[in-house]
């Protein structure tokens, strides 16, 4: 065997992921961290796969999940808009395939001593996609109509951070007094309130793209229609056919289009996961949004190696409200139920999907940072149980006088059959009778914010930026997702450091303390953390799995087969 | 005569359409805002800043009567507002690029179920109490207990994905995406029509002028086609008007499992995501389709039954 050869394995073994090369059978239980990257892809010297191996066509259809909004940047919120204003714009940041910030329309910047004053140094070669040149200006513009009251855009509520946002969303300052400074032509200061260590990764949001003026004055609220949009991303918009699809063709005068493979992309809507399936396996798609979770076992057999999952920044756990009975100062019954939960049978039973038990607030995996991690974690089911049954009737509850309550959820299939698992277990362990009660979306909200009716209810959170933050000041006293009446001075004291300590370590050491208050006052029932799961045609490179899921095209390449290279060398 | 009574039926059933009209869009609107939750309550709380900035730039911070009148006098000059869910768009926009595609599809499958139906329907009435009424009828029976979204994915599957005939989804006007929401959509109309019509057919079949006509020795053929047919359609006329109604403005159930652009998903979506103009603007665009297409199966009717016909003049 020649030493080519070699080489030529290990760019086989890269291209097909690990998966192919070790064996054919699927990795699905092994956890998740030590699963195979699907893209490992060994490239050649100029950072570029090898031209041979790529598709004549390179053309990428995504399923997308709903319709999005909209594709004014300024006021978009879904996750499915997300996704194609990430390939249609660029902030000042942006980020690589596995989720890591990168340098974007700025190619780089300082951050003052007090951790306030964030000073970006623009590219010099940018323009939008009508061939304007691109500077500074165009973000102050654009970041400063993104919080003009007048926008009225949601989705500003990510800028918040920024110097006088809030005072200006008030309509009591004027968009010139926001915490931005223009340098000169190509450099531009941001002022924040306070250090926000996350808010690099914020300028990664569409909410922070910059929007053409010339564009956006001589088409209102037309500018974001097929024909009027202008970018500055790596993709033009060709032509937004509503629910039917969006097509992005890739743009020449973006400043790294050399480097861009993928020509085309089309963004396919959809509002049933079962409907994507099936245009997955007829070949129209070659991304689906997500999979049904019924199908997931049945995908796993016959599509291993297109079926992708991996760790996501979301938590699903159940909340109490602690304003009123039974839970009011009883933290030995939240305790209790807590304990007598065994959340193994429900990823591995019920869900089914590759979720991760948890027994904390925060997701793994977000920016570094170790998520508490209670002492009953490492107990045995059996002992959570003994201990359950110890702390339940501690509380004064027996099977004599046993704990009525109900669980009230949003109406979904997952969300009935995790309560109806959670339901059993309480009752098995402690006897407890529960009431499952579904109710429609909003209404749900609505009981769940009056804190009157409700007691244990599904919660869960998906991070909007990643930092552990997202997650812990939902607890914080006051704040409008504060459904469980929790208000511990000790906790919101421990965020208020957060907020402005400036050392990366102290930082989390401060979070990790929080999460621990937290967890030890019982306000939750953790139950697992969220995956992301998709279908992928195995051709598609360029892509890495990561905690964000976000995936931009511009990266992305398509193979000419599954395995060229093994291909040539049978013959 | 005939015509000028015709005619007065029609403007006083057309002239009656205001009020019905008025009294939908005030029940809807009232309907709508008592539901729990507003537009812009999601699981992310906003800012207070920010929702008032929202509220005032919709008009919600108005009180509710104001707001009712703003919308009357909005939509007398036919605009339904812009959409709180889809930003970019109004609702005219979304119903002018949805409707198209659902009356496409609805109107080839009330015309596949109206061919189809009334043929199965007259051939089983003919060879009545036979192996052939009762296959026919079973199967429509079938056809009529088996629900659209056990059908749709099934056909998916064997004609899309097994056989690679057909696309699985989505929508680009060309004739093999309309071929199987189409037939999904027809399936349970035609076993409705065919039971329809076998037993109008049967009713007329054995009445003294048919017998009458064959006992004039007239082919069997030139019976049915020139004297039983007519009055044998007639309650699958009358059923056709609400049938044709609900075909045309969408169905939600096809729209997702096809992924077709059409209009009943607005409805849905509209009404769960508190897309106040959305769910106004749809419910509205239905109450005139429904009018209107009762008051064409009133003169279809008129004109198929001459006792009717009689009755109005």
């Amino acid at each position: 065997m020649t030493p080519t050869l070699h080489i030529k394995q290990l760019l086989v073994c890269s291209l097909l992921g690990l998966v192919a090369c070790s064996d054919q059978e699927s990795d699905f239980g092994r956890p998740l961290e030590q699963r195979s990257h699907p893209v490992d892809l060994v490239l050649l010297e100029d950072g570029r796969p090898d031209p041979s191996v790529l598709a004549a066509d390179q053309v990428v259809r995504r399923g997308n999940g709903e319709e999005p909004e909209t594709l004014d940047p300024h006021h978009a919120l879904g996750v499915p808009a997300s996704h194609i204003l990430r390939d249609l714009f660029e902030g000042l940041t942006a980020e690589s395939p596995d989720g890591e910030l990168i340098p974007g329309a700025a190619l780089r910047w300082n951050i003052s001593r007090d951790a306030r004053t964030y000073t970006f140094y623009l590219r010099r070669d940018m323009t939008w996609s009508n061939g304007d040149p691109l500077n500074a200006e165009d973000f102050v513009y654009s970041l400063q109509r993104a919080l003009d009251p007048a926008t009225a855009s949601s989705a500003a509520r990510i800028l918040l951070p920024i110097q006088n946002a809030r005072e200006v969303l008030a309509g009591e300052l004027p968009v010139e007094e926001l915490g931005f400074s223009l340098l000169d032509e190509f450099t531009m200061q941001i002022t924040l309130t306070g250090p926000t260590p996350y808010f690099l990764g914020l300028l990664a949001s569409p909410v922070a793209y910059p929007v053409n003026r010339k564009n956006v004055e001589e088409f209102g609220d037309q500018f974001s229609k097929t024909g009027n949009l202008v970018s500055n991303g790596a993709y033009v918009l060709k032509e937004w056919k509503p629910r039917v699809s969006i097509e992005l063709e890739k743009d020449p005068n973006f400043r790294e289009a050399g480097q861009v493979l993928m020509e085309r992309v089309f963004y396919i809507p959809s509002e049933d996961a079962s409907t994507e399936v099936k245009q997955f396996r007829s070949g129209e798609l070659d991304w689906t949004n997500e999979v049904p979770n019924n199908q997931f076992k049945w995908l796993q057999k016959h599509y291993p190696d297109e079926l992708v999952t991996s760790p996501w920044m979301g938590s699903y756990f159940l909340g109490f409200n602690l304003t009123q009975e039974p839970f009011i100062d009883n933290p030995s019954l939240r305790m209790a139920l807590t304990l007598a939960i065994d959340r193994q049978i429900i990823t591995d039973k019920v869900t089914q999907f590759g979720e991760q038990p948890s027994f904390a607030l925060v997701p793994p995996g977000i920016d570094g940072y170790v998520p508490f991690s209670p002492e009953y974690a490492d107990w045995t089911q059996e002992e959570r149980d003994h201990e359950a049954l110890r702390l339940y009737e501690q509380a004064g509850y027996s099977d004599e006088n046993p704990l009525r309550i109900e669980i009230r959820f949003n109406t979904s299939d997952n969300n009935k059959k995790i309560a109806l698992a959670i339901a059993s277990m309480w009752k098995q362990a402690l006897g407890v009778n529960v009431t499952l009660v579904n109710e429609e979306f909003r209404v749900f909200l609505q009981n769940r914010e009056q804190k009157v009716i409700t007691q244990v209810f599904r919660a869960g959170w998906i991070s909007d930026y990643n930092d552990p933050y997202s997650f812990l000041e939902l607890f914080r006293t006051g704040h409008g997702r504060n459904d469980y009446g929790y208000s511990n001075p000790s906790f919101d004291a421990l965020l208020d450091e957060v907020g402005t300590e400036r050392v990366r370590a102290r930082r989390e050491r401060l979070m990790f303390e929080a999460e621990r208050v937290l967890m030890s006052d019982h306000v939750i029932v953790p139950v697992f953390t969220y995956v992301t799961k998709r279908l992928v045609n195995p051709r598609l490179k360029g892509w890495q799995n990561n905690v964000m899921d976000h995936h931009p095209s511009r990266f992305m390449f398509m193979l000419k087969s599954r395995n060229p290279d093994i291909q040539g060398e049978q013959q | 005569m005939r015509q000028e009574g015709l005619l007065r039926h029609a403007t006083t059933r057309l002239l009656g359409l205001v009020p019905t009209l008025l009294i939908l869009i005030t029940i809807a609107f009232f309907l709508i805002r008592m539901a729990p939750g507003g537009p812009f309550d999601g699981e992310k709380v906003l800012p207070p800043e920010i929702r008032a900035n929202l509220d005032a730039n919709y008009h919600l911070d108005e009180p509710l009567l104001q707001q009712y009148f703003r919308y009357l006098g909005q939509i007398i000059t036919g605009d339904f507002g812009p959409s709180f869910q889809y930003k970019d768009w109004t609702v005219n926009e979304l119903i002018a690029q949805g409707f198209p595609v659902s009356a496409t599809i609805g109107g080839l499958a009330m015309l596949l179920a109206f061919v189809l139906g009334t043929l199965i329907g007259t051939l089983a009435a003919l060879r009545q109490n036979s192996a052939v009424d009762y296959s026919v009828m079973g199967v429509a029976m079938l056809g009529i207990s088996i629900p659209n979204f056990v059908v749709a994915p099934l056909l998916i599957l064997v004609v899309a994905v097994y056989a690679g005939w057909l696309p699985a989804g989505g929508w680009d006007w060309s004739w093999q995406r309309m071929v199987l929401p189409v037939i999904t959509l027809a399936l349970p109309v035609i076993a409705y029509i065919a039971r329809l019509t076998r037993g109008s057919m049967i009713e007329v079949l054995h009445s003294n002028y048919i017998r009458t006509a064959r006992a004039k020795g007239l082919p069997e053929l030139l019976v049915i086609r020139r004297h039983a047919l007519k009055p044998a359609i007639l309650p699958v006329i009358s059923y056709m008007g609400p049938a044709t109604a609900a075909l045309i403005t969408g169905s939600v159930v096809i729209e997702r499992i096809y992924s077709i652009p059409g209009l009943g998903s607005y409805f849905v979506q509209g009404a769960l995501n508190r897309d106040y103009t959305l769910v106004m603007g749809v419910v509205v665009f239905y109450g005139v389709v429904i009018v209107v297409l009762n008051f064409i199966v009133d003169l279809l009717y008129a004109w198929l039954n001459p006792r009717i016909r009689y009755d109005v003049t």
